[in-house]
């Protein structure tokens, strides 16, 4: 036994069984989450079933489970109930029912049943009746009303788009230029001067951008009233809906639908999730300012950390005295990348926001006030906050780097009449730049996934723009921000629709992961690039 | 002062015309005509005395070295010839607490007088280490960063400055097809000798050599040994090896040390074949060491 142990096979077994669990803990991870949200974009068949009370229902079935023993809550009951997702929150109050199995008395897969998505109260399952043009029926019968609203659904969808380029863009722009000048009046004013060509050149732009503003409005309503189509629709119960065709973003029959047609219909809607905005308070639509905003303050992070974090570690090692005070102030670098993160949040919200942001209000926007411009939550601030959280990281892993750069390499440079600085400047610098790229990926890596602290800082549930735009100075730092991370805890804790919500979590947490990775990937092929071309040529 | 071949002269020329600064040495003040074989002494080093923080590394070395000859420094490990070699041109001073007494003049200046800039002490004895230490660069850029860190920035004066070092260094027929490659990818004593010719690149007075074969193999020593040979030609040479062969084949001066004191120090014939000092004796013959 003994010499069995010594042997070291045992060990091996432990060492790999180690190894084993771990990874199986991260492919259960990936795996979850990947089932879960990748599926959820899946046109499911729709089903109609009569029940044993005379009601019909028209849904997809979503899960399906035993029904728990109301005594004990175990599931041994050998009857089973499924979740219907049956839509028509307008009429029913909510998307989702349990059906008890045994109260189904017929089910059937009608072709023509369809699933309406909408803009507001979700999809709506049934079948088109008529189509109206104003008051006049236009087309009647199942078949004839669908055929035309499949026709003229994309002039729709297009009107749609030119109406929200129109509020965005244009109505934006003038809004946002409006407000400027609403600041020069106002900071104009509180220089004392009421009166002045000043003040009457900025009244006259006032009015001049009022009547864009209006001709644009009308331009909007004009282009609204090009599609004045509505639908009625009939739900599997009997409900008559009527429906605006500008209402509709996507009417399919999931029924009469090939694997392809699923497929495309399966890609257009993760499409939609990754490059449209949210509906519904983020129950439905997409995540894309979430993604823009998680990356873009990764990136300002970025910029913020690595110059601090290296100039920190070369004085950290290259110039102070190395001793205990010394050795005291790395042992408190480390520290900080243990501090959670929360307490960096309130500090971020207390420095950052208040102090900083609130003195360049005073000095810098005083004409804002009271309402604040820095002074409140930003994303800068929550870049600075992730900067402070991250920067030890960068630290720790460029003395690293600092350590590893040969004796021999400073000592030739320095031979060679280099003196200390450009020793650093040209042999040190470089040798130890990809060791800073990998703190970045970890500080990144972390940066990315952190939330508690943004939520303080300048994260919100829906922002109303991006903090880029084409309105000038193009990057609006002080904006607050959506992020991947606070959209998985919003949707899936403080949606009002939590049963709709739920995969969207698993499909956010799939992006948030994906958009880590490539971060990731970005940074470790710049570092290999990087480092192989400082190999070959000089700096 | 160093007698400079044409080649060498006019390259020089062109390098100070074309930086305008005079950073790049060249020592063309006029030499005394008929220079004895025993030459003028470049290095003088008197009554010298180095401590690292507490203990003390060299007693009382009194020392002078030839103009173009070649000086080696012979001992065991820990005797300090090496900490002398890089006193000569300052490199201790990266180490914290050391501490020094007596004088080491170069050309007459005095090199640890206040005031002096180190970065042009350095420059002007030039120094190859024991373990090859390339640049993670080209094999250009290696040779021309003295150059670079100068201010020189002329691609056709770089050229030519490579061309010449390594030439020297008698590595440029085997690598002047590569010059854009990795110094890393050459063999191990190709490398020493790119530290060679980047050395010589910037023009030094005094090459220093610190055991410069003691990771090479018979061949490559071989050849950086032909090369010490024909450097002389042009450079004064101080050489610290563990190789007594190698000491008596190349120098023609030695020094042996032991224990942090100059036990001997004489022409390496001498030194070899009848030496004064018991201890040289018993050192040379291998009776310890």
């Amino acid at each position: 036994m003994n010499r069995f142990i010594r042997s070291g096979d045992p060990f091996i077994w432990v060492t790999g069984s180690a190894l084993a669990f771990a990874l199986l803990l991260v492919a259960g991870l990936l795996g979850l989450v990947l089932v879960s949200g990748l599926g959820f974009f899946w046109p499911r068949s729709m089903v109609e079933i009569s029940l044993a009370d005379g009601r019909k229902l028209a849904g997809s079935i979503e899960a399906r489970e035993r029904i728990p023993d109301p005594q004990s809550g175990k599931k041994t009951t050998g009857s089973w109930r499924f979740k219907l997702k049956q839509g028509n929150r307008d009429l029913y109050g909510s998307d989702f029912v349990w059906v008890d199995e045994k109260d189904v008395r017929e089910r059937a897969y009608p072709k023509e049943i369809a699933v309406i998505e909408r803009r507001e109260w979700g999809a709506f399952h049934g079948r088109p009746l008529k189509v109206l043009e104003g008051e006049t029926v236009v087309a009647e019968g199942v078949d004839r009303s669908w055929a035309l609203l499949i026709q003229r659904l994309p002039a729709a969808l297009s009107v749609y788009d030119q109406a929200r380029r129109i509020e965005k863009d244009e109505l934006g722009g003038i809004n946002f230029k409006k407000e400027k000048i609403r600041l020069k009046r106002r900071s104009l004013e509180l220089k004392g001067h009421s009166k002045g060509s000043a003040l009457d050149a900025l009244k006259a732009e006032e009015e001049r951008l009022q009547k864009l503003f209006d001709k644009q409005m009308e331009a909007l309503a004009a282009l609204r009233g090009t599609v004045r189509t509505n639908v009625v629709f009939v739900s599997a119960d009997g409900q008559e809906k009527q429906v605006a065709l500008t209402n509709i973003v996507r009417a399919y029959r999931p029924n009469e639908l090939s694997f392809f047609g699923r497929l495309g219909l399966y890609s257009s809607r993760l499409w939609e999730f990754v490059s449209e905005d949210p509906r519904e308070s983020n129950t439905e639509g997409g995540v894309f300012p979430a993604i823009f905003g998680t990356v873009m303050m990764v990136f300002i992070m970025s910029l913020v950390v690595t110059p601090f974090g290296v100039l920190a570690a070369f004085y950290l090692r290259e110039y102070a005295r190395q001793g205990p005070f010394v050795s005291a102030v790395r042992i408190a670098v480390n520290n900080l990348a243990g501090v959670p993160s929360i307490v960096f949040g309130v500090f971020g919200l207390g420095f950052f926001v208040y102090i900083v942001g609130g003195s360049i209000d005073r000095l810098f926007f005083p004409e804002a006030l009271p309402s604040p411009t820095y002074g409140t939550g930003g994303i800068l601030w929550a870049s600075l906050t992730l900067a402070l959280l991250t920067v030890p990281v960068v630290i720790v892993a460029t003395e690293e780097g600092l350590a590893a750069v040969p004796r021999g390499a400073r000592e030739a440079s320095l031979a060679l009449g280099a003196t200390k600085f450009e020793t650093m400047w040209r042999v040190v610098l470089p040798a130890v730049f990809p060791s800073v790229l990998t703190g970045l990926i970890l500080a990144m890596a972390r940066a990315a996934g952190e939330v508690a602290p943004l939520m303080i800082t300048g994260v919100v549930k829906l922002a109303p723009a991006l903090p880029i735009d084409e309105f000038p100075p193009f990057f609006h730092l002080e904006r607050k921000f959506m992020h991947l991370g606070f959209h998985i805890y919003d949707v899936g804790f403080q949606s009002p629709n939590v049963e709709a919500a739920q995969p969207m979590v698993y499909t956010t947490t799939i992006l948030l992961l994906v958009v880590v990775v490539a971060l990731n990937l970005t940074a470790i092929i710049v570092r290999n690039r990087l480092s192989k071309k400082l190999r070959t040529s000089g700096l | 002062m160093r007698t400079i071949s044409p080649v060498k002269e006019k390259e020089a020329a062109r390098i100070m015309s074309a930086t305008e600064t005079p950073a790049v040495r060249t020592s063309v003040a006029p030499r005394p005509q008929g220079t004895s074989q025993e030459g003028r002494h470049v290095i003088q080093i008197e009554n010298f005395n180095f401590f690292y923080g507490s203990k003390q590394a060299l007693t009382d070395i009194d020392l002078r070295i030839k103009e173009r000859h070649v000086t080696a420094f012979i001992g065991p490990s820990g005797c300090g010839k090496s900490t002398l070699l890089r006193c000569l041109n300052r490199m201790n001073d990266l180490i914290d607490g050391i501490r020094m007494t007596g004088t080491i003049t170069v050309e007459g200046q005095d090199i640890y007088a206040p005031g002096v800039d180190v970065v042009d002490i350095r420059k002007r004895l030039g120094m190859v280490f024991q373990k090859s230490n390339p640049f993670p660069k080209s094999i250009f850029e290696n040779v021309v960063y003295g150059l670079r860190i100068q201010g020189v920035n002329n691609r056709a004066v770089l050229r030519e400055a490579c061309e010449t070092s390594l030439k020297g260094a008698a590595l440029w027929e085997e690598v002047k097809d590569r010059l854009d490659e990795s110094a890393l990818g050459l063999s191990g004593g190709q490398m020493q000798r790119l530290c060679i010719a980047r050395a010589l690149a910037v023009q030094p007075e005094v090459v220093l050599m610190d055991e410069p074969c003691s990771a090479l193999d018979p061949i490559a020593t071989a050849k950086i040994e032909e090369l010490i040979f024909s450097l002389k030609e042009k450079f004064t040479i101080v050489i610290v090896t563990h190789n007594m062969q190698q000491a008596a084949r190349v120098s023609d001066e030695t020094g042996f040390f032991m224990l942090g004191k100059l036990v001997e120090f004489g022409k390496t014939d001498t030194i070899f074949t009848r030496p004064k000092e018991k201890m040289t004796e018993d050192y040379i013959t291998g009776r310890f060491g």
